[in-house]
């Protein structure tokens, strides 16, 4: 994690000092790493929890936070789903103009129907995202999140080593903000607003 | 509770001890409270409701542990597991060998650790508490894993669980807790 925080960090100092096109936009300051530029992720193709196949293209107009998780995780996917919630809360009728994706990096166990139930319990207008096995494994690789199944015991059950962040892109369908589990819903709200505000 | 302060046993307890003791006896009072005891059984489930006057305790060979601050995070339709957590204070050399609750079809003892990012999370088998040690299970730590939830972990109610503890000594002692399950959220 320090090494990507460094990369990204090192990406951002780069475009800075390069005056490019970016730092001629009005400043914004974000509490989430600031990733702008990254030209990676923006082809995602999954199918949501209503089975209906989607891109980022049907995002149009609204900020989408990409988060990686899986049903079977007691603590830190939940949280990060409480905590997107209650970003996307304080945002009064701006709620409406953001769209959470969950995406599974366990399609075997996570099904529509349980994404289905899980997703929508923490903000009924989130979003649980599957695909097969090859394409969300791609979609992890495509957005650098290292996930490894477990190998499962003696009753089938197993545990997915994964990292938590989610991403954030502007209404613009630019990939923009990192979010990890050091920043707080309050941080992810003011964030969502400054991008929303374009 | 005070069973800890007293006879025989204040001559093996170190100064630092007693402290944490006190601490742990505060604690104790706030929050649910189990005393085990084998072959003394009602020993220290008299002692554990018995708080701020003293009691005298019979001494002897009773191993104990007291477990604090129980609670298990809510859940959300869907999700199939939970994870309980506790502090566990063990005046003997024992072994958690097994757990189970009418909440969940399996329960494990698993470890959650952070490394470069990544939340690894294993199942550790039995736990093994030192004499005089205090074993936190804790977001983020070490939990008990509730696996195939029989439905969601609702805030406000509670679940048992029932906890099996083993001694040098093979002897067997079995302690039934209530979870209180608190909302999701920090």
């Amino acid at each position: 994690m320090n090494k990507l925080y460094k990369l990204v960090a090192a990406i951002a100092i780069a475009l800075v000092l390069t005056g490019c096109e970016e730092a001629a936009q009005p400043e914004q300051r974000f509490s989430a790493v600031d990733i702008t530029g990254g030209a990676w992720g923006k082809n995602f193709q999954l199918i949501d929890h209503d089975g209906q196949p989607k891109t980022l293209a049907d995002f149009k107009d609204k900020a989408v936070v990409l988060s990686f998780g899986y049903t079977n995780c007691p603590d830190m996917c939940p949280m990060t789903m409480y905590k997107l919630a209650t970003a996307v809360q304080q945002l009064g009728n701006d709620a409406n103009r953001v769209q959470v994706l969950f995406v599974t990096l366990d399609p075997m166990r996570d099904t529509r129907e349980i994404l289905k139930q899980y997703v929508p319990a923490f903000h009924p207008t989130f979003l649980g995202m599957i695909g097969d096995e090859q394409t969300i494994d791609a979609t992890a690789k495509e957005f650098k999140v290292f996930y490894k199944h477990q190998k499962p015991d003696a009753s089938g059950f197993y545990t997915v080593d994964h990292m938590g962040p989610s991403f954030i892109f502007d209404p613009q369908g630019r990939l923009r903000l990192f979010i990890s589990d050091e920043h707080s819903a309050d941080a992810i709200a003011k964030d969502l607003r400054t991008l929303l505000k374009g | 509770m005070k069973w800890m302060n007293e006879g025989n046993l204040l001559k093996r307890v170190r100064p630092a001890d007693a402290i944490n003791t006190n601490r742990f006896l505060k604690a104790a009072n706030r929050s649910i409270t189990v005393m085990v005891a084998l072959g003394l059984l009602s020993m220290p489930i008299h002692a554990a409701t018995t708080s701020g006057t003293e009691k005298t305790s019979p001494s002897g060979a009773a191993q104990s542990v007291a477990i604090t601050n129980a609670w298990a995070r809510a859940t959300v339709p869907g999700q199939p597991v939970g994870a309980v957590y506790m502090t566990i204070k063990s005046r003997d050399n024992l072994t958690l060998v097994h757990a189970e609750t009418k909440a969940a079809r399996q329960v494990q003892v698993h470890s959650m650790r952070l490394r470069e990012g990544v939340m690894q999370m294993r199942e550790q088998g039995q736990l093994s508490l030192a004499a005089g040690s205090t074993t936190e299970l804790a977001p983020g730590g070490m939990h008990l894993m509730l696996i195939g939830l029989q439905q969601p972990l609702q805030a406000g109610s509670a679940i048992s669980v029932k906890l099996t503890f083993v001694d040098k000594g093979k002897r067997q002692t079995t302690s039934m807790i209530s979870v209180p399950v608190r909302p999701i959220g920090p």
